[in-house]
């Protein structure tokens, strides 16, 4: 393999990285001014600008990796729809509280299990990165983990949508443990992480939480994918990025 | 199942937590404020959201606001005044040898 595609395989995987925190942490940041309590706004903003933060890390190493001299916002502003390789769960919808915790808590566990293993990447950069955000999504788990358990083990109405939401993100899970060609690549060079691998430990992970808070786990083995591989997303992504790209498409290159 | 019915719950509020932190290693803990949290581990979690984003702490305490048992404002001037004309219960009388350094 030319030097030239190991680096395009190195910059497409620190921005699928960061697509998935700058995502799901915009949709966190939808909840501003809108969280039931002031305790519970300033600990999902405190998430968001955690996995925003992680995301203009690894889109500052895209662009330095890169020979185009490319900046974060040129990641995170400047790229269209199909550019974005998230995993979907990053983008659905706030929906209700319980939606919110349980894609968190799902996202928090890959998350935990991932940059783990990041940490030990065999790139400086990534494995700093890594270590770094680990502390970061530990909390993230935990706080969503305590949230889970109430909701489950609450009231009758907490517990029954509390499930709803289990069972309606379930299918966005499983794109979380596939792997493009780029990662596969790079996994040979001890890069990248070999995501396949952390299914076993998120069952398991996720299976405890969810017995403590008397919730099941689904049976559907049915996974929506698209968008890691190939930039297929939900019918909602296209709103974010209009939201979240409008101000330097209507003003191009604007600074405060 | 869930451990409550819906019905079971009546309290409109989360109980209210009084937050210490400690700021750093050897200083003690000081009262920060408050935070409504339905159990003690998120009045734990709430309270680092709220008071230790800007690296003020490295520790936490939560105790419930309804444990604690306060002297009355109007009972200031008994409670407190009497000490005030007593000015030998502070050590200013000691000559401090200079070898003790400051104390």
């Amino acid at each position: 393999m030319t030097e030239l595609n190991k680096v395009n395989d190195l910059v497409q995987y620190a921005a699928q990285i960061g697509d998935n925190g700058l995502i799901i942490g915009h949709r966190m940041s939808e909840w501003c001014f809108r969280a039931p309590s002031i305790e519970l706004e300033m600990a999902l903003m405190n998430c968001a600008l955690d996995l925003i933060g992680q995301a203009r890390e690894l889109y500052s190493y895209a662009g330095k990796a890169g020979d185009e001299g490319k900046k974060e916002d040129d990641f995170a502003y400047l790229r269209d729809e199909q550019d974005f390789r998230n995993a979907l769960l990053a983008e659905v919808p706030n929906g209700d509280w319980g939606d919110t915790i349980v894609r968190l808590f799902f996202m928090s566990a890959y998350n935990k299990l991932f940059y783990t293993k990041l940490a030990k990447s065999t790139d400086a950069e990534l494995a700093a990165i890594g270590a770094k955000s680990l502390k970061e999504v530990t909390y993230h788990l935990r706080f969503s983990s305590e949230w889970l358990i109430r909701l489950g083990d609450g009231t009758e109405e907490s517990h029954r949508r509390a499930q709803k939401s289990i069972d309606d993100l379930w299918a966005y899970t499983g794109e979380l443990f596939t792997m493009t060609d780029a990662e596969k690549r790079l996994l040979e060079d001890g890069i990248s992480v070999d995501v396949t691998a952390l299914k076993a430990d998120w069952d398991r992970l996720v299976g405890q939480i969810l017995d403590q808070a008397t919730l099941s786990v689904p049976e559907n083995d049915w996974m929506q994918s698209g968008s890691k591989s190939e930039g297929r997303h939900t019918e909602h992504f296209g709103y974010i990025i209009t939201d979240m790209q409008y101000m330097q498409r209507r003003y191009p290159g604007c600074e405060w | 199942m869930p451990k409550h019915t819906t019905e079971q719950i009546t309290e409109k509020e989360w109980p209210l937590w009084e937050v210490f932190i400690r700021s750093k290693a050897g200083l003690d803990h000081k009262h920060c404020g408050s935070v409504h949290a339905s159990d003690a581990e998120i009045a734990l979690e709430s309270a680092r959201d709220v008071y230790t984003r800007r690296s003020e702490g490295i520790s936490i305490w939560v105790v419930p606001s309804n444990a604690i048992t306060a002297s009355k404002p109007e009972d200031k001037e008994s409670l407190f005044e009497p000490a005030d004309d007593k000015i030998y219960r502070h050590p200013t009388f000691y000559d401090i040898p200079k070898g003790a350094g400051k104390m």
